[in-house]
């Protein structure tokens, strides 16, 4: 169960971004910033090798005391972040993969939608609905 | 239907007002609750008065059942109505109660069967009509027309471009067409089939009604649903009380929106016969769908991009048109670029009328030869008249607009026939001459003679069409190509003599051009 997932957009400003609101939500948009230099790092570092040899999934971008930063690209360069909670070790990779795998689906679903353009912020219920089944359930 | 597009004309709001009229009972809500069919309930409730603009579907049902759509929004008041209505509606009470008006909408798969059985025990009417999320054959048959406006194969997908700009045009927020969109794309392909396009539709139509869009798609809008619940022969009571609603309806603005409720109607009709024959069948196989529905939206699914080739431009022309099609009834080939025999004798017959020489096109300078290419096409043709004359028999009650609509086409087109390049220029302006020269000799007074009997065997013609006898056919046949041959010849002697006209201007301008020449040289 994630603490905070985000999308980033391939201009890095985010196009949907929701936290649980225990916590500061301002500290999950910093994390999530600064975790974008590292996915930037991982992106970079395979850019002379083919794109479509790169894998998705980037795996943990970086852990602190207190939760660990998934990260996740397209091929398009839009950007999935995922905060889980540090105490939460239950969280194997492929569920975190699963997760990632079901962001990327219903963000294809919000860009199906011809309604929806690119780059706006993301204001799809059925997304909305996706990150919520992911977040912790709280309360 | 000749429902108009997008843009609502006057035509269809005075259809749809026509409609909205007929149905009495109902006093018109605009704010549809979204109550389950309820047939215990009874008209008493008085609806609360429409705050969005236009027609409130559910009024078609409220002939049945008196159900009341007032102050759908209200919470409390929903409970009262359900509960006013009593017995069987266990379920009611449980939907009233749910906070948001979206999850009203959820409720009724649960409470569907429960009410759909206490329903169809007291009662024989629709249980669904006054279902908001119910199609009506109504709504249906103008969904269809919509789609087939857009994209003629029913069978086929209208793009995700094409389908926007048309769901623009409802004048919704991008948002709200945004969250319709998802609900009615199950397949998440970027693109609407037929079932997608009319639950699109239908949830559009029910917005601009004021019915809040549910969060999750109703059952009854969901593509497999809409499939199989078809209608067989839906009580034609039931339908003409829900005309009757339709017509009720007070305060119709938008046209779409009175027709999108005639469509609701249809569907409610189609579902009402259904709920009553195999209500909880219907129900309970519904219900395992709607979970297997939402099952599929959250699992990962291939997005099949195989779209057939709409053309988008022909779409949106389509879409822009004024309701009724254009005169698509030429079943002639306005366009062809060859000599057709129909349009020949179509516009032989027409111009016989108007003074419309056929064809041929006139090319006088060059052209002779192609024109007497243009005619010898018309010449074999006209051997094989005996095979087309059906055509002409069926197409005569089309001359008139063939002919004003033909004429020009055929002026244009049967003066630039592909001949040969040299020949262009002069065709460029021999189709000028020739329609100047036709045009006159339809004010002159030699042409009368032929349309009488053009008109004659056009008269003729009409009269004998109900007896599709050969004979007759043939006789008329016969008849035109005679009509055709004195046009022809008619027209092969002006030729000629505009032939020799130019002649005699190119015999002066090559013997001053000898003149000028010896002096140029000097």
């Amino acid at each position: 169960m994630a603490v905070c997932i985000a999308v980033i957009a391939k201009e890095n400003y985010p196009l949907y971004i929701r936290s649980v609101p225990t916590q500061g939500e301002l500290k999950f948009h910093y994390t999530v910033h600064t975790s974008l230099d590292v996915v930037e790092e991982k992106i970079s570092g395979v850019g002379k090798a083919l794109a479509d040899q790169r894998e998705l999934y980037l795996g943990l971008l970086y852990p602190t005391e207190d939760y660990k930063v998934y990260g996740y690209v397209t091929n398009s360069k839009v950007k999935f972040v995922i905060v889980v909670d540090s105490s939460n070790t239950s969280l194997r990779d492929n569920e975190i993969r699963s997760m990632f795998r079901k962001l990327h689906n219903s963000f294809t679903d919000v860009m199906c939608n011809p309604f929806y353009n690119p780059g706006d912020p993301i204001q799809s219920k059925a997304f909305d609905s996706i990150v919520s089944t992911m977040m912790v359930q709280a309360f | 239907m000749g429902y108009p597009n997008q843009p609502l004309t006057n035509e269809s709001q005075s259809h749809i007002l026509g409609l909205v009229t007929g149905s009495a009972p109902r006093p018109p809500a605009d704010r549809p609750v979204l109550r389950h069919p309820d047939t215990s309930m009874d008209k008493q409730e008085a609806w609360s008065p429409p705050q969005s603009p236009g027609i409130s579907p559910p009024r078609s049902p409220s002939a049945y059942r008196c159900y009341s759509y007032g102050a759908q929004r209200n919470g409390t008041d929903t409970l009262l109505a359900y509960e006013a209505k009593g017995p069987g509606l266990p379920g009611v009470p449980q939907e009233n109660s749910s906070p948001s008006h979206y999850s009203l909408r959820l409720q009724p798969e649960q409470p569907v069967v429960t009410r759909v059985e206490v329903a169809s025990v007291e009662r024989v009417e629709v249980d669904y009509s006054d279902d908001p999320w119910r199609i009506t054959e109504e709504q249906r048959e103008y969904y269809t027309n919509q789609f087939r406006s857009l994209q003629p194969d029913l069978s086929a997908l209208i793009m995700g471009t094409v389908a926007k700009n048309f769901f623009t045009k409802s004048k919704l927020p991008i948002p709200e067409l945004s969250h319709i969109w998802e609900l009615s794309d199950v397949d998440k392909d970027g693109a609407l089939t037929f079932p997608e396009f009319c639950t699109a539709f239908h949830l559009i139509v029910a917005r601009k009604n004021g019915y809040p869009l549910p969060e999750t798609l109703p059952a009854t809008l969901r593509p497999g649903f809409v499939e199989a619940g078809v209608l067989t022969a839906p009580p034609s009571e039931i339908i003409g009380s829900v005309d009757q609603q339709m017509t009720s309806r007070p305060g119709v603005t938008a046209k779409q929106e009175v027709r999108d409720e005639s469509r609701k109607r249809e569907f409610f009709l189609k579902r009402i016969p259904e709920p009553h024959e195999k209500p909880i069948q219907h129900i309970s196989t519904l219900k395992p769908d709607s979970p297997q529905e939402l099952d599929t939206n959250m699992k990962s699914r291939t997005r099949p991009r195989s779209y057939s080739s709409t053309s988008i431009d022909d779409a949106m022309k389509k879409v822009e048109e004024p309701p009724t099609p254009p005169p698509r009834p030429q079943k002639t080939h306005s366009r062809a670029s060859s000599l057709d025999l129909n349009k020949l004798f179509q516009q032989s017959a027409q111009g016989a009328k108007s003074g419309w020489l056929p064809p041929p096109p006139a090319l006088p300078p060059r052209p002779p030869a192609t024109q007497i290419f243009s005619f010898l096409p018309g010449s074999e043709k006209s051997s094989q008249k005996a095979v087309q004359q059906p055509n002409f028999a069926d197409f005569s009650k089309f001359r008139v607009e063939q002919e004003s609509s033909v004429r020009g086409d055929l002026s244009t087109e049967d003066l630039t026939p592909p001949k040969s390049d040299s020949t262009v220029l002069h065709q460029g302006h021999a189709p000028q001459k020739p329609v100047r020269r036709k045009l006159h000799p339809e004010s002159q007074s030699a042409t009368p003679p032929l349309a009488t009997p053009y008109s004659a065997a056009t008269l003729t013609k009409s009269t004998q069409r109900p007896p599709p006898k050969q004979k007759r056919e043939i006789q008329m046949a016969i008849r035109k190509n005679r009509e055709t041959n004195a046009v022809l010849t008619r027209l092969n002697s002006e030729l000629q003599q505009q032939l020799k006209v130019v002649h005699r201007e190119r015999v002066t301008l090559e013997s001053q051009l000898e003149l000028l020449r010896p002096v140029a040289s000097i």
